[in-house]
């Protein structure tokens, strides 16, 4: 397919901004990025997949807490290691772009925020949230009895059909009524 | 049958999965897309077989297949799915597409078109924005929370060059274009009378150097009968070929529109930021979820910005912890202490009073010496002239420096939840910032209006006086002039020494002092009062708006370098999205106490007979009247019954009942969701209950067959939605596959 050619072809770039929310710009910086990336041997292959490790050296991710479950829940490999082609990589700043709506942000914050990939947000993944957001060392952590008053106020909040876990439809009403949200989960390049 | 991986496995490893939950409506539409789309296709097919077989879901299958065609219709790329999945989609609807009619296809074809235009009209304007490399810096440095006081900045700015047009393209242009476009001017006649008698105030002689500089500072002498002032625009009416233009009228007509243009600007700002709104009573801002969903800002890419925005989430969300115990501590109190502590914040409150009364009387002493002082003449030294030219300014700059030190001490004492503390203290220094411009404009009027014989004969102290506009935009200059030096100057003179002396000095002093904080609230209320001052300054200076949109350019840079190199971020931080509420608001806020002045400079006072455009008529506002009165009798008595008091009294009936009927509104959906929700947790109930039931049926069934089902005891659905963690009786929830390599 040509992608990772050392220019995008015109026909590409037009179906990329179609089908993303990124701009042609955004693209084609994009595209400088990743082929940034790749050594020698892997610019020749079309459909290069870049190893998570190289992934993660990007200064956007090297500081997120949440850089390798972003790799993971993009990646399309079919050994789940987390590594991206260039058009997961689209779609990771396609997702994190300024236009992209609030039902394709709050989709993918679910599936980052959900560590166990079980399709539902439960004590123990938003305990590993919380520990993510404020450090994983031990002096950094909130106290046990913290914490459990943080997730019951959390689930009192969002859990509407008491359960005690955040499915997909909760999560994105409970965003949905968030301020912040829209300006905070964002990537650009 | 198909290993989905949804599904957890059990513990040897086997799939199990339970054919009639799989056809629950609400667990086909929470499948992720896990494999490719053929083999999703597949599944879906084949749980589509399945669903055929038995019979009873049909009702299932008729939700999935609307909920598709629902998706059909949105645009491709919001669908969460992978690129090889989206193009396989748009090819599919391609293909779709060619079967329709040559009608439905041109429309397509034509929305397609529209869309593509209006998607990259708004790149380019977003690539004209100002400022964009150095706001992606600060984003990449410090978060979203700093991030919002710079877009206001840039805001500012545009409000400010916008404003400037509007007075330049209707007050300024007509004037200056006359000798090109041969027009013929007619000039407000100085008609002889003692009130129409304006003493020029251009120096004579042999200038000394630093008078200019005074001039310049003051905007006196040489800068006075300039276009700066309004007593410069002298003129009645402009005749052009086909045209006359009335300046008056539109001088007035343009201060009414840019105060019109800044609310609505100001309020359409505010409501995109808060489309989605309150539908519970809870607390927006501080709500836990929002905190913690919303509490990562993804575009941070300094390593010590992170760990910073770690701790501080980690002092936030402790100290909302704790405001939480202190809130039941505060619902326990006894009724003596509750008295103790009424009876504290009484009496820290009269202080309060006590500290602004003095302050405003300070500010109006100042500035009657003021006035005096420069009216007697007496030049005796350059800089002493200069500090009794600015003494009001000083004077309110001392008190807007010293107050919120003594406001945030009291506020300790009175004992309220910590982030009614910080929004009280706010609210207290908001309210001593923008009251003391208008007890400056109103000392300035007391003065004005004050002659030796009462009552004034021309409606103002005319031989202090003789163009009093001009005086008050001179006063609004020096205000907006000596602002800018303060920021500046405190900028240079006091941060950067103060980062310095902790870099490179180890004594305990410094390190009590610590780092400059950005403090977002204090340079908020900064900028908020000098737009205040632009704002009543606009109507007797024209070019103020230039100015200060010079001004708001300059800090940008000003503030940027400062935050980049002096300052770390606050401990506390404040959030994006109540920062936009909180500007807007203060800002509002600060607009309604500058229509005051105008309003009452307007319609109550007489306007000076020796200078500006209002020389024809008593009052300014006066020329209204005048023109429409000249206007066709139709258009003339439709005017006149709407500015009617029964035009008026009905129209605010009107809108009270429309009020009334939106609030009624409100409450009655507010009551329709409380209802849902309660409904929505029974429904779960029910569901839980049933579906527990089904599976100790089915187990029961199960282990009567003969079949040889070595898993027949755990034929438990490993069901992954929220229901797989209450199960309990009979069900067992299988553990994830432990080689998964989804787990962090």
């Amino acid at each position: 397919m040509g992608t990772t050619a050392s220019k995008l072809g015109k026909d590409l770039l037009s179906e990329y901004q179609e089908l993303t929310f990124l701009t042609k710009q955004e693209i084609l910086c994009a595209h400088k990025r990743f082929t940034e990336l790749l050594t020698k041997d892997e610019k020749d292959l079309p459909n290069a997949r870049v190893p998570m490790e190289r992934i993660l050296t990007l200064p956007e991710l090297k500081s997120n807490p949440f850089r390798e479950r972003i790799c993971h829940v993009f990646s399309t490999s079919e050994d789940k290691d987390g590594s991206l082609t260039f058009e997961d990589f689209l779609d990771l700043l396609s997702a994190f772009s300024d236009s992209a709506t609030l039902e394709i942000k709050s989709h993918y914050a679910f599936r980052i925020f959900d560590f166990d990939d079980d399709g539902t947000l439960d004590r123990g993944d938003l305990e590993k949230l919380v520990n993510c957001l404020t450090g994983e060392t031990d002096d950094t952590r909130l106290t046990p009895e913290e914490m459990r008053q943080l997730i019951s106020n959390i689930l009192e909040e969002s859990d509407i059909d008491k359960d005690g876990t955040v499915n997909l439809s909760e999560f994105q009403h409970v965003i949905s009524r968030s301020p912040d949200f829209v300006s905070s989960f964002k990537i650009v390049l | 049958m198909e290993v989905d991986s949804v599904f957890y496995t059990d513990c040897s490893g086997k799939v199990t999965s339970n054919p009639l939950l799989d056809q629950l409506p609400s667990y086909q539409s929470l499948l992720y897309r896990r494999k490719s789309s053929a083999a999703g296709t597949k599944r879906r097919n084949s749980s589509r077989m399945r669903l055929g077989s038995s019979g009873s879901g049909k009702w299932a299958s008729s939700t999935i297949s609307r909920q598709e065609e629902k998706m059909a219709q949105r645009p491709i790329r919001e669908l969460a799915k992978t690129m090889a999945e989206k193009r396989r989609d748009k090819t599919q609807r391609l293909e779709e597409a060619c079967d329709l009619s040559s009608w439905r296809q041109w429309r397509q074809s034509t929305h397609m078109y529209l869309r593509k235009l209006k998607v990259e009209s708004q790149e380019l304007l977003l690539s004209l924005q100002l400022w964009r490399g150095d706001i992606h810096l600060i984003e990449g440095m410090f978060g979203t929370g700093i991030l919002s006081y710079f877009f206001f900045l840039r805001f500012l700015v545009m409000l400010n060059l916008i404003i400037f047009l509007l007075m330049f393209g209707f007050v300024m242009l007509p004037i200056i274009i006359v000798p090109y476009v041969s027009g013929n001017t007619t000039y407000n006649l100085n008609n002889g009378s003692p009130c129409s008698v304006y003493p020029s105030s251009a120096r004579r002689g042999l200038v000394i150097f630093h008078e200019y500089i005074t001039d310049l500072l003051s905007g006196g002498g040489f800068l006075e009968q300039t276009y700066l002032f309004y007593g410069y625009y002298k003129v009645d009416k402009i005749q052009f070929a086909h045209i006359t233009y009335n300046l008056p009228l539109a001088y007035l007509l343009t201060t009414l529109a840019y105060l019109l243009l800044s609310l609505i600007w100001i309020v359409k700002r505010s409501a995109t930021g808060f489309k989605r709104n309150l539908v519970q009573d809870e607390d927006r801002f501080q709500s836990f979820c929002n905190k913690i969903f919303a509490g990562w800002d993804f575009c941070i890419t300094n390593e010590n910005a992170a760990r910073l925005k770690r701790n501080s989430l980690l002092y936030e969300l402790r100290t909302d912890l704790e405001e939480e115990r202190i809130k039941q501590k505060i619902a326990d109190r006894t009724r003596k202490e509750r008295c103790r502590i009424y009876l504290i914040r009484l009496i820290l409150n009269l202080f309060v009073v006590g500290v602004l009364a003095g302050c405003f009387y300070s500010i109006y002493k100042a500035t009657i010496f003021s006035q005096d002082a420069q009216m007697n003449n007496v030049k005796e030294n350059f800089v002493l002239d200069l500090i009794i030219e600015y003494l009001p300014s000083i004077v309110i700059t001392l008190a807007n420096f010293i107050t919120p030190l003594l406001f945030s001490i009291i506020i300790n004492y009175e004992d309220y939840s910590p982030a009614f503390e910080i929004r009280f203290t706010l609210m207290r220094c908001v309210f001593m910032r923008l009251t003391s411009i208008v007890i400056l404009l109103f000392s300035l009027w007391s003065q004005i209006t004050k002659c030796e014989v009462d009552p004034c004969v021309c409606g103002y102290n005319h031989l202090l006086y003789s163009c009093w506009e001009t005086r008050i935009g001179q006063e609004m200059y020096k205000l907006t002039i000596f602002d800018s030096i303060i920021i500046a100057a405190v900028t240079i003179f006091v941060e950067f020494p103060r980062k310095l002396l902790v870099k490179y000095c180890e004594c305990g002093l410094t390190k009590w002092w610590g780092q400059q904080e950005f403090a977002i609230p204090q340079n908020v209320l900064e900028i908020v009062y000098g737009q205040t001052i632009c704002w009543i300054g606009t109507f007797y200076c024209p070019l103020l708006p230039a100015i200060c949109t010079i001004k708001y350019f300059v800090i940008f840079y000003i503030k940027k370098v400062s935050l980049i190199n002096n300052c770390r971020p606050a401990t506390r931080p404040f959030r994006a999205s109540s920062s936009n509420f909180f500007f807007l608001g203060v800002l509002l806020i600060g607009l309604a106490l500058a229509c005051l002045p105008v309003a009452v400079s307007v319609a109550q006072m007489n306007s000076s007979q020796a200078c500006g455009p209002f020389v024809n008529y008593t009052k300014s506002w006066e020329v209204l009247p005048t023109t429409v009165s000249q206007l066709p009798s139709g258009v003339q008595t439709l005017l006149i019954a709407l500015s009617s008091e029964a035009f008026a009294v009905s129209f605010f009936v009107f809108t009270c009942l429309a009020m009334f009927y939106v609030i009624a509104l409100a409450g009655a959906h507010k009551k329709v969701i409380n209802q849902l929700r309660e409904q929505l947790v029974m429904e779960g109930r029910d569901k839980h209950f049933l579906i527990q039931k089904l599976c100790q049926a089915q187990s029961l069934s199960a282990n009567k067959s003969s079949v040889s089902k070595s898993h027949s005891s755990r034929m438990s659905p490993s069901y992954h939605t929220s229901f797989s963690s209450n199960f309990n009786e009979g069900l067992f929830l299988a553990h994830p596959h432990p080689s998964s390599s989804t787990h962090v």
